[in-house]
């Protein structure tokens, strides 16, 4: 099969600053792809010049066969890509409902209602709390939210950087568990973790990225059984 | 006017300090309009209303566009910039006397209860009400309204979820300078103007602003509230020349005591 997503040697960076250079993936349509690395490794960098929040310096990103470098956030996200970024980057003084109404900003009314359903079957705490302001959220609450925003745009490929970040292990398990049954209905998943553990249980393959550069990609398995990351990331 | 202020400034962190001369513009529009074609400024406000958001988006496109990323100091600079171009094409245009639109309506008064009141004020008052009611319901139940509140509240997070954020920008800024078109034409029967009220006015607006907390509606209607009934106190237990020095002490009380302002959020 395809690659749904492919990049190409992609270099993006701040100002002089070179943060991911020649990195190459690809993630296939309805699979859970992890990428992981230590801080400041690159891995949000990466995300970022995927979405268009930062320019691709060379290389190219490739969509369903269709170039995306170039492309500004706005138009990346309408061709159903959506972005759960690092912090989770909500509306703080806007309400739950309107956090997660804004992510379908773009879509017709009706299917909005069909997917704001579908957000509070996952996550039930988000239907009880819908009228709260976001910034008033407990954390694991917070990146229930964000990817509930992130799923109201029906995304084809959800990108996901960190979710698991200072959040207590029960909520890590519950959000994981709701990633796996997302994936479940056909959505594929790019996920960006320092969890390796976690990150690796649940997708089907990997990258380990150091240095602004792929260090390693392979399975689940293979990536369980790297001796370098097991040294490294899982400390075993 | 001070809600336009507010909302530019919530949106968009930029001080637009070319907001007196637009609602000066705002009053010469009304002028113009009632001395060539009769129209009373309580209908023609409306008029001013579209001109100034057609002024705001040529000079949120044309310039603002360019420094919503810039340091505070460089935008202050350029909406300075603005308002001296505005003010001196006002003066070039309408010469320096001070002027004031004819009204019946602000010219007549009626028996409220217990009290005389100025028919003028009362409507003036009831447009401002009305306009500050259809902005809340702008920006709470329409899609584009929202998109300008989560990218005030959070501009990287509207970038992140696809939102057109120049389209935002641009019309708030177009919105905001006709909130200030408007309360021109609303306040022109009222108040004798001339070019150089522009300052003046930004600063009264600036003062509402800050009182009721940066970059809040709410804050914005009520710190114009208690600016205006401060400084009519003061013009009545004072001296009328000392309004300024009341609503000026009012500023500093509560910088003191609420540097955010009475509804603003604290500083991240
Ligand atoms: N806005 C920025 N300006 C300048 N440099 C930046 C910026 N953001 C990140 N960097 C630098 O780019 C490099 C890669 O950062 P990036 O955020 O992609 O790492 P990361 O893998 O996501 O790390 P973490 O796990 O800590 O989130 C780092 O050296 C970082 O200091
Ligand atoms: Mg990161």
């Amino acid at each position: 099969m395809s690659a749904q997503l492919r990049l190409d040697a992609v270099e993006a960076g701040y100002g002089d600053l070179v943060a991911v250079r020649d990195v190459s993936l690809e993630v296939r349509a309805g699979e859970v792809v992890a990428l992981i690395g230590s801080n400041g490794a690159g891995k949000t960098t990466t995300l970022r010049a995927i979405t268009g929040l930062l320019p691709v310096r060379r290389g190219r990103v490739e969509f369903e066969g269709e170039r995306l470098d170039g492309l500004g956030p706005a138009q990346v996200v309408a061709r159903g890509i959506a972005h759960v970024p690092e912090a989770r980057q909500l509306f703080p003084t806007m309400t739950v409902r309107e956090n997660l109404e804004l992510g379908a900003a773009r879509r017709a009314r009706r299917r909005r209602s069909d997917a704001l359903d579908l957000v509070f079957t996952l996550f039930p705490r988000l239907r009880e709390r819908q009228a709260q302001l976001a910034g008033t959220l407990s954390g694991g609450e917070q990146q229930m939210c964000a990817i509930g925003r992130g799923l109201m745009a029906a995304p084809k490929l959800l990108l996901l950087d960190e979710p698991s970040l200072g959040l207590a292990p029960v909520t890590v398990k519950l959000i994981f568990e709701n990633l796996r049954a997302i994936n479940a209905r056909g959505t594929t998943v790019l996920l960006v973790e320092q969890n390796v553990a976690r990150a690796l249980e649940l997708s089907h393959r990997g990258y380990v990225i150091e240095n602004g550069r792929i260090a390693l990609a392979g399975t689940r398995a293979e990536l369980a059984q790297s001796g370098h990351v097991r040294q490294a990331y899982l400390g075993l | 006017m001070a809600v336009g202020l507010t909302l530019i400034f919530g949106v968009m962190r930029v001080i637009n300090f070319a907001h007196g001369d637009m609602m000066v513009w705002g009053m010469y529009i009304a002028l113009l309009l009632s001395r060539r074609a009769g129209l009373d400024p309580y209908v023609g406000f409306v008029i001013s209303a579209v001109a100034l958001f057609a002024l705001g988006l040529a000079v949120q496109r044309g310039l603002v566009q360019r420094i919503v990323d810039a340091p505070h100091e460089m935008q202050i600079l350029l909406m300075l910039g603005v308002a001296l171009v505005l003010e001196n094409a006002a003066l070039m245009a309408f010469g320096p006397e001070p002027e004031r639109v004819r009204s019946p309506l602000a010219a007549s008064t009626i028996w409220l209860g217990p009290v005389f009141v100025d028919v003028g004020r009362l409507v003036t008052f009831g447009v401002a009400v009305l306009l500050t009611l259809l902005l809340w319901l702008f920006l709470f139940r329409t899609d584009l309204g929202r998109a300008i509140r989560a990218a005030a509240d959070n501009p990287y997070g509207a970038l992140v979820i696809g939102t057109d954020v120049r389209r935002v920008y641009a019309t708030a800024f177009g919105i905001g300078a006709a909130c200030v078109g408007a309360a021109g034409a609303l306040v022109s029967p009222l108040l004798p103007f001339q070019p150089a009220t522009g300052l003046s006015l930004s600063i009264t607006s600036f003062n509402i602003v800050i009182i009721g907390g940066m970059g809040s509606l709410l804050g914005a209607f009520i710190g114009g509230l208690l600016v205006s009934v401060a400084e009519s106190l003061g013009a009545v237990f004072l001296a009328p020349s000392l309004k300024e020095l009341v609503s000026f002490s009012l500023l500093i009380l509560i910088l003191l005591f609420r540097p955010a302002g009475l509804f603003g959020k604290r500083a991240p």
